[in-house]
């Protein structure tokens, strides 16, 4: 299971790509962090998401 | 600088506080904030500071006040429909308290008039409504080494964070870049009370900078939802080695010669000001 923003998901396996592309998230306007590092967008579709990993996944809006 | 029995009597809560005190006060009489937007989330921060008592306020704005924002931009009044708002903020930051020292810029921040403007001053809150500007800010904060406050909101929630320069990410870091699909042009709704939260939150952040108290949203982001009342403090600690601003090896380090960043792309509704 992979912690994200808290809670436990079934996500193993998956790319941030794959696990985003099933999410509400728009993937231009958000940031993810894997165990404490910044993924860069470029590499949401290489990097995998494992057993055991914490995950936090923000979304921006632009108004003010 | 001396506290006069006047601003004894006007900041006895602050004194109240031992976070702050008279110490934490007279920092707060000699700062200088600047305050990019007076619209939804300037509106609560510029009358939270000024109620504070931060000694010197600069608020930036190009545009006028408009019966459509009333409904959420509670700094502006009716009577001042029309007004650029720069000069209703004033007025409202007067009626508070007559002391403060203001300095207003009417007119749109561009990537040849910004670094010179925030230079002057200590901390900087990013009240704008498009990332484009966002992200003007944030790189010239960047390049200039200052601390600044972001924040955006839309409908019913938002999100804020606090820039400190090499202590965290920057908004670059995060997002990677500009998002240029401009659904933030589009005539989005809101409720101006989750502005005002947004707003209140980088008042907040502020004061704690200049008064160096509490821990800062340094490497990390507040996540509010007013419809559903969830909020997240997400931990974000790590900024991008290689972020184009802030990391080892920028490549934007001249903000003219990345203007086609910060242009807008055009909004017929003139932008989702809220
Ligand atoms: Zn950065």
């Amino acid at each position: 299971m992979v912690l994200i923003n808290g809670t436990k998901t079934d996500a193993d396996g998956k790319t941030v790509e794959e696990y985003i592309s099933q999410t509400d998230y728009n993937r231009s306007r958000i940031a993810v962090e894997i165990n404490g590092d910044i993924v860069p967008k470029s590499k949401y579709d290489s990097t995998i998401l494992n057993d055991g990993d914490t995950v936090e996944i923000v979304g921006f809006v632009g108004g003010g | 600088m001396a506290i006069s029995e006047q601003q004894a009597k006007r900041y006895a809560r602050h004194f109240s506080l031992k976070e702050i005190g008279v110490r934490g006060q007279k920092k707060l009489l000699s700062s200088k904030v600047l305050v990019i937007g007076a619209g939804g989330l300037g509106s609560s921060a510029i009358l939270y500071l000024a109620a504070a008592g931060v000694g010197s306020l600069g608020i930036a704005d190009f545009d006028a006040v408009d019966l459509s924002n009333l409904q959420r931009q509670i700094i502006h009044k009716t009577e001042n429909v029309g007004m650029p708002k720069t000069r209703s903020a004033e007025i409202a930051v007067k009626a508070i308290d007559p002391n403060i020292i203001i300095r207003l810029y009417d007119f749109a921040l561009t990537p040849d008039n910004i670094t010179d403007i925030i230079s002057e001053y200590d901390f900087i809150l990013d009240c704008t409504d498009r990332f484009e500007t966002k992200f003007l800010i944030n790189d010239a904060c960047v390049i200039a080494e200052k601390p600044y406050s972001h924040a955006g909101v839309v409908r019913f929630e938002g999100q804020a964070m606090t820039y400190i320069p090499k202590k965290g990410p920057c908004l670059r870091c995060l997002m990677g870049g500009v998002p240029h699909d401009a659904v933030t042009c589009k005539d989005a709704g809101v409720i101006g009370a989750a502005v005002g939260v947004l707003g209140s939150v980088q008042a907040l952040e502020a004061v704690k900078y200049l008064t160096g108290v509490g821990d800062l949203l340094c490497g990390r982001i507040f996540s509010f939802d007013g419809l559903t009342m969830n909020v997240r403090v997400h931990s974000m600690p790590g900024a991008d080695p290689d972020c184009a601003v802030c990391g080892g090896s920028p490549s934007i380090k001249n903000l003219a010669e990345n203007s086609r960043d910060y242009f807008i792309q055009s909004c017929n509704n003139g932008g989702d000001d809220v």
